[in-house]
């Protein structure tokens, strides 16, 4: 028995052993190494622009290692120690924890998009054929809809979506309390508030709700991968504006990166997984996913913005979602839906 | 010795040798002190220190924090539904364990040994995995028809599926050990089957059931991987304590996460100081 | 094992249990596994090769998914050799010595095996973390990353391993007893060659099982790593956590071929680890 038993635990380890050696040996430290955090939608659409950027001179020698999440995660993340070169968050506010951290420039907004490097608009994503015959905001509010939007707390996506439902009912001329009832309403039909944009589309998928509150891209790239979803654009909707920024102490291959962002190829990239570009010249690509491939980006009736609409958001992410006082968050406290 | 329960495969454990006397308070040489004092060293550094940070950072935010954060309504119902459903789960292991065991012990059929090593198979699995499989079969598409995904029976079923090995295990070995002239001298005697078991068999295996079914509930409660795909992980529906320490953790509420956490803890600690009276009662016996 | 000593008493388990109640029980002990283990599990298998080997390979093929399996092995080798060291020193310590506190670090050491993976990896991002944690500021400003680092992610799979090789070897220590060791020291052995060449031997199937079982948990942890690797893809994540991700980025299948490698790993585990068992001999 010994000698047949040696040599199978003999072969075990040594199976694990050579993988190990594998492992040490490449362990890779090529000539710059990106580290790049982004909010928890990006990663497919990220791989066409690493590529675009690795065929660029600058961008020759450049590897990348990539970290996924919530926004507001992500972001508290680095501010914890996460090692970053360069960061593309959901929306500004995360990007102001590191600038008060000291990670980012305070000038990170001085380029020519103000710092944004993708935009979407909040959608409903409904399943295919729309049962429910979800159109507008006020679909969602009806008893009995279920609603799957993610957790203020930790996504960006989130902060959007109720803001754009906010904005639905003090932009129509309503007041601060109906505005208020509204959202309480909303939040009152919101089954489940899943940490990221991510994994509320996964719980979306897995069947739960009838609608799920998200960006337009991520409706897209949901489709693009089969599901059978259906989008809805609200004629009345909120600007989503993705900020990205190089941290202080980044090698200069990450501000290359980061012009490269810029350019009309990548935004075109962009444009393949479902985000609006941000600068002009970009020639739109057929976008398999959206309502109409040719014409995949329709501006809606009524497009509000954080800066005309809400004062900045420096200004709203305090008013609505500080800790103590915001008024969702307390709104959240009192339907029981902090998550 | 370590409050080892009968453990898995090792025979019982003997405390005390014969012809031994009492032993001194301390005879470790200085080699032997040296290796204790590294070791120490290491535990501290890797179990102890950290799981002091969480009861101090719990204790951090003062008494009323704590209690805010406890009876926060989704999390009482998330320890509502981890500790009901741990129980149950528990309670069923009681029962399918021993029959288990008993089945693995007693009798003999084909593919017996397939069964006994099937039974190893939620330990070794990574609990992401767990989760994945019973997806595939319970969850949408199920071939058996039923779609358990995202309710509290998917909360069971993972449950269930890890800690099927405990009870199992700690039986299966007592089991085993069982001297059969008593059962056989009181069947002689004119007792029933059932009365031998009761009266016989039981009593003997209800410490190894006991250490089993605290094992089992102290992984049921801790359990996380598994769920993370399976159960939804919808407040107040099928959101478990580790979902939602793992919420706080990454909102960056270290303090409720660490209450949260310290809740679990002091179960643990239950859990254990139960398995060493257990362990001291068998020993007492054996 | 059973086998043996069921052939023994097959007088007696024919007489002691009524057929239809052994059959009964067979059913529901058959029944149960399959439903709740055997079939789940087969599910794996069935959607990992759905598609012929076309999923396995992309899997395989896949750099993320290769730098997944191989940071695990990686983290699996080292927190296997630490608990083996430290399992093989406390267990012999425990058993053979006394000291005080003895039975204090003994109830302990079980600790682990309680706790749930979750609070293992707050309890270390707390202290170890490089902004706020107690020990990690020091270290991290001496160069050393724990959180979000390879090192973090050892120290959570030993945390969670632990007590597996310590409970297999101090039964079978305290079983064997110490005569042989101290007839090698009366007949003039020191400390270290008792060990190598008494102790050692006599202990070695329990501790390669409890290598093995180490083995098997290391490879498939899950919620500790997950708190405190950042979950950096290609570098900080793990095969489990992959997994995760695959399922979460519309990529199921790759997800479940994953999922299958993994399993087919911890399944041989258990085999090697059932072949290994000592029978039992009366």
């Amino acid at each position: 028995m010994s000698v047949k038993m040696k040599t199978a635990v003999a072969a075990s380890l040594s199976g694990v052993l050579a993988l190990t050696a594998c492992s040490a040996a490449g362990g890779s430290s090529s000539e710059d190494q990106l580290s790049i955090v982004g909010f928890s939608v990006l990663e497919s659409a990220n791989e066409p622009i690493f590529e675009g950027f690795e065929q660029t001179d600058a961008g020759k020698d450049v590897t990348f290692k990539t970290s996924y999440g919530a926004s507001g995660d992500q972001s508290r993340a680095i501010e914890g120690g996460l090692d970053a070169d360069y960061v593309h968050l959901s929306l500004e506010p995360d990007m102001t924890r590191l600038v008060d951290a000291g990670l980012v420039s305070e000038d990170w907004k001085e380029n020519d998009t103000n710092g944004i490097v993708t935009s979407s608009v909040v959608s409903f994503v409904v399943r295919e054929g729309n049962p429910e015959n979800i159109q507008a905001w006020d679909d969602l509010v009806k008893p009995g809809v279920e609603i799957i939007t993610p957790n203020p707390a930790s996504s960006g996506s989130a902060k959007w979506n109720i803001l754009a439902s906010w904005a639905h009912v003090v932009g129509a001329g309503g007041s601060d309390a109906e505005a208020e009832a509204f959202v309480t309403k909303l939040l009152q039909n919101t089954i489940s508030l899943p940490p990221s944009a991510r994994e509320a589309t996964t719980a979306f998928s897995e069947g739960n709700g009838d609608v799920l509150i998200s960006y337009e891209n991520e409706a897209i790239l949901a489709r693009e991968n089969g599901e059978p979803f259906d989008y809805i654009v609200p004629d009345d909707t909120l600007l989503i504006e993705n900020p990205a920024a190089v941290l202080e102490d980044a090698s200069d291959a990450a501000q290359d990166y980061f012009d490269y962002v810029l350019t009309p190829e990548a935004q075109a990239d962009y444009a393949t997984f479902g985000f609006r570009p941000v600068v002009d010249g970009v020639e739109l690509p057929e976008v398999e996913g959206a309502n109409d491939p040719s014409d995949p980006f329709p501006t809606p009736g009524t497009l509000y913005t954080i800066d005309d609409d809400f004062g900045g958001w420096a200004d709203a992410n305090t008013r609505f979602f500080d800790e103590e006082e915001g008024i969702i968050t307390k709104l959240q406290a009192k339907t029981g839906t902090e998550g | 010795m370590t409050s080892v329960p009968l453990d898995t495969r090792t025979r019982p454990t003997r405390t005390r040798r014969p012809g031994h006397g009492a032993r001194p308070a301390n005879n470790l040489t200085r080699g032997a002190g040296l290796a204790l004092g590294i070791s120490v060293t290491w535990f501290s550094i890797l179990v102890l220190i950290p799981l002091t940070a969480i009861v101090v950072t719990a204790a951090g935010g003062g008494w009323d924090a704590y209690v805010t954060t406890l009876t926060n309504s989704q999390t009482f119902a998330a320890l509502t539904l981890t500790v009901g459903q741990s129980l149950l789960v528990t309670a069923i292991n009681v029962v399918i364990g021993t029959v288990i065991a008993w089945v693995l012990v007693r009798d003999s059929f084909f593919g017996k040994r397939a069964l006994d090593v099937i039974i190893d198979v939620p330990f070794a699995l990574p609990t992401i995995v767990a989760g994945l499989v019973l997806l595939g079969l319970y969850g949408k598409g199920s071939p058996l028809g039923v779609d358990w995904a995202n309710t509290e029976m998917a909360v069971f079923l993972a449950l269930a599926f890890v800690t099927l090995p405990f009870v199992v295990r700690t039986v299966q070995p007592v089991l085993e050990e069982l001297e059969h002239d008593v059962e056989e001298a009181a069947a002689s005697l004119g007792a029933g089957r059932l009365t031998v078991f009761r009266r016989i068999i039981l009593p003997s295996l209800v410490p190894a059931i006991a250490a089993g079914a605290a094992l089992s509930f102290a992984r049921a409660i801790s359990e996380y991987g598994s769920l993370v795909l399976l159960s939804g992980n919808l407040p107040f529906r099928t959101e478990v304590v580790s979902v939602r320490v793992v919420t706080f953790i990454e909102g960056g509420n270290t303090a409720a996460a660490a209450a949260v956490a310290s809740v679990m803890l002091a179960v643990a600690l239950f859990v254990i100081v139960a398995l060493d009276i257990v362990q001291r009662r068998v020993a007492r016996r054996g | 094992m059973a086998d043996s000593s069921g052939q023994v008493q097959s007088a007696y388990t024919s007489t002691g249990v009524a057929p239809p109640v052994r059959w009964l029980l067979r059913v529901v002990a058959i029944g149960y596994v399959f439903l709740l283990v055997a079939w789940p599990v087969s599910f794996v298998v069935k959607e990992t090769f759905a598609d012929g080997l076309t999923t396995l390979t992309d899997t395989l093929s896949d750099p993320y998914v290769q730098n997944a399996l191989m940071l695990t092995a990686e983290v699996a080798f080292w927190a296997v050799a630490i608990n083996l060291v430290f399992g093989v020193t406390i267990s012999i310590l425990l058993v053979r010595y006394e000291f005080p506190g003895k039975r204090l670090l003994s109830a302990l050491i079980d600790v682990p095996l309680s706790v749930s993976p979750v609070v293992v990896g707050l309890a270390l991002l707390l202290v170890y973390n490089g902004r706020t944690g107690w020990f990690g500021t020091t270290l991290e400003e001496n160069g050393l990353q724990v959180i979000f680092n390879s090192p973090g992610m050892i120290m959570a799979t030993c945390f969670v391993a632990l007590p597996l090789v310590i409970r297999e070897v101090v039964p079978v220590l305290a079983e064997i007893g110490d005569d042989q060791e101290q007839a090698a020291r009366s007949l003039g052995a020191n400390a270290r060659q008792t060990f190598l060449r008494i102790t050692l031997p006599s202990i070695k199937w329990a501790v390669v099982y409890g290598v093995v079982l180490s083995l098997a948990r290391s490879l498939g942890e899950f919620g500790a790593v997950k708190i405190v690797s950042g979950n950096f893809t290609g570098e900080t994540q793990t095969a489990t956590l992959v997994v995760e991700q695959k399922y979460q980025n519309f990529e199921q299948s790759q997800a479940y071929a994953t999922s299958f490698v993994l399993a087919f790993i911890s399944v041989a585990c258990i085999i090697v680890v059932s072949l290994l068992r000592p029978k039992e001999s009366t």
